[in-house]
């Protein structure tokens, strides 16, 4: 079970194989890594070094191969695929590099059918403020296609947060954006890891993104071989 | 908020969405056609039956009900059945089709006129020649026929000589010695049926007893009552065949159309599925947002194939109105929406299984 001093995120000895033909690639190579609850943490690393599939595991979107994976308090490696996709309904908020709105709902149905996807109904309290603090409370009734990629990722967040999440997982979440929105959205993460004592965990190739997190780790070829706080 | 889902997507792919609920409503009305066909023309030959004004029919025993060939009985079983205790008149008929669905019949029209009552006629008046012929206000329309012209029924030219309203005993009405002779059946003189009116109706049952007890199955005798209510498509093993035939084309070709739309939905949709399942979207819920698109592309089908079908009766009756009495069958209804809803829903759970068991990270990257 998870305390409020325990690692929100636990992982160990962490392995991913995957299977190209008969050939076995190692995406994953023996991981461990503790985040705390609260903290804002940077995956950064190249093409292939296996952030991503770190980030599918973490999300529950794919099993691990070997080792340990803890995500508040729930051993994923107990969980069958159903449970990991309840894990993800309660647990885990998305945010994606290409946004991944649905483009037939406007805005406020994306977030509210996330939270209808968790069984839930009705705003969560405090949620109109985020939506103000997030900048698209006036943006709500639009669809994707009448949003710009800023307002879009502010969207992708909302829904992320809409069913208050232990953990915010974000994929090259500034990958799309111009210098300014991406400025702007790495500001909102950082605020609301500080506002709202989010847990974030963001994968991204970008060393300027990573600035604004509290502590960022590398990856290369499967192995996370360095930290800097 | 998913129905909004289901409803948004099939607005954004509106063409795809119309064509599918046009093909299923093509369907629907195909069966709702047929079936009102069916049911009409056997309610304007219940008509006709019951518009002859006799009370029993007195046909061959071997003969089907609905088998109307030519010449099977002596023309002298009329006088005797006329001579009969209760028999007020009997009256012979000779039959013949002149289409798949329309009947000529021979009969004394005086005689004949005399048991239903009186002939109403519309335009001209009762045949006064051998080759004068009489014709329903149906069959005359869909020809065009005018009173005093010359028709050709059976290569044979006649001179229409009045027009009657519909639901006397047959479309067209001849002498009947003419089309005795016409059809080789005039030595000895044959004809199909024989009409009978009894002095009192109440008696009908006990003298349908008696004829067939007297004829012992050389004849048999149906009250009109009965007769009347065989005419019902359970009663008609090969009509009932056909239109499992075509009932089972219409869950076919709704089954094709709802697989076809549903697989390019979810090729085209792949990511959207890929990001509903990383919401937290288990396969089953996948499945029915599939499910309930095909569920309304059927809805929406069977309302457009209702919606057809009166466009086709009115398509129908405008050009064979005695062919092809075409009515509205709103009893099937519900069952045209239950063969079309089945129809999508097979048509719905390959591509939603497909759907439901897409991985979500293939799905997430698919461009």
């Amino acid at each position: 079970m998870s305390s409020p001093v325990s690692p929100i995120i636990r992982v160990r000895g962490l392995k991913k194989v995957f299977h190209a033909g008969e050939v076995p690639v190692h995406a994953l190579r023996g991981i461990d890594l503790d985040v705390a609850r609260g903290e804002f943490l940077a995956i950064v690393g190249p093409s292939g070094s296996g952030k991503s599939t770190l980030f599918h595991i973490l999300g529950g979107l794919a099993p691990p191969t070997e080792g340990e994976v803890w995500i508040d308090g729930l051993d994923l490696r107990a969980l069958s695929e159903n449970q990991r996709t309840e894990m993800r309904q309660k647990k885990i908020g998305f945010v994606f590099q290409k946004y991944n709105l649905l483009p037939t709902l406007s805005a406020r149905s994306n977030i509210e059918i996330a939270r209808e996807l968790a069984g839930r109904t009705g705003e969560p309290p405090g949620f109109e403020a985020i939506l103000k603090f997030l900048g698209i409370a006036n943006r709500l009734d639009h669809r994707p296609n009448a949003l710009s990629g800023g307002e879009q990722q502010r969207v992708a967040i909302a829904r992320a947060l809409v069913n208050q999440p232990a953990i915010l997982l974000a994929d090259e979440p500034t990958g799309n954006l111009d210098t300014d929105n991406s400025n702007a959205v790495l500001a909102l993460l950082r605020d609301l890891n500080r506002q709202q004592k989010q847990t974030i965990l963001m994968i991204t190739h970008n060393p300027e993104a990573a600035a604004f997190a509290d502590r960022t780790v590398a990856m290369r070829d499967g192995h996370m071989h360095a930290q800097r706080l | 908020m998913i129905n909004k889902l289901v409803l948004e997507n099939l607005k954004q792919h509106w063409v795809r969405t119309l064509l599918s609920a046009l093909v299923i409503g093509v369907q629907v009305m195909s069966i709702l056609t047929l079936i009102g066909l069916s049911r009409g023309l056997l309610q304007q030959s219940a008509q006709r039956a019951k518009g002859t004004g006799a009370d029993i029919f007195l046909r061959p025993g071997t003969r089907n009900q609905f088998s109307l060939s030519t010449g099977q009985m002596n023309q002298k079983f009329v006088p005797f059945v006329a001579k009969q205790p209760h028999v007020e008149q009997a009256v012979g008929v000779l039959s013949v089709f002149v289409e798949i669905t329309t009947t000529m019949s021979g009969v004394n029209v005086p005689e004949f006129s005399r048991m239903n009552g009186g002939l109403h006629y519309l335009a001209g008046g009762p045949p006064t020649a051998p080759d004068d012929i009489l014709s329903d206000q149906y069959w005359a329309r869909q020809h065009h026929w005018h009173v005093g012209q010359t028709v050709t029924v059976l290569n044979h030219k006649w001179h229409l000589a009045g027009i009657v309203p519909g639901g006397m005993l047959a479309r067209l009405l001849v002498p009947l010695k003419t089309l005795q002779h016409l059809t080789g059946n005039q030595t000895p003189p044959r004809i199909s049926e024989i009409l009978v009116k009894l002095d009192n109706p109440a008696l009908t049952n006990q003298e349908v007893a008696r004829f067939n007890q007297l004829f012992r199955g050389e004849l048999q005798a149906i009250s009109i009552e009965d007769f009347v209510s065989q005419f019902s498509i359970d009663n008609i093993p090969q009509l009932r065949v056909f239109i499992w035939v075509v009932t089972g084309l219409a869950i076919v070709v709704g089954f094709l159309v709802v697989f076809l739309s549903m697989y390019t939905a979810v090729v085209e949709r792949t990511r959207e599925i890929g990001i509903l399942k990383a919401l937290g979207a288990k396969p089953m819920k996948i499945l029915d947002i599939l499910v309930r698109e095909a569920l309304v592309l059927a809805i929406l089908g069977t309302i457009l194939g209702i919606g057809f079908s009166f466009a086709a009766k009115a398509v129908i009756l405008g050009t064979a109105p005695a062919t092809l009495p075409v009515i509205i069958v709103p009893d099937w209804w519900p069952i045209a929406a239950a063969i079309a809803i089945g129809g999508a829903l097979l048509g719905a759970i390959s591509p939603g299984l497909k759907a439901a068991r897409q991985d979500v990270i293939e799905a997430l990257a698919y461009e």
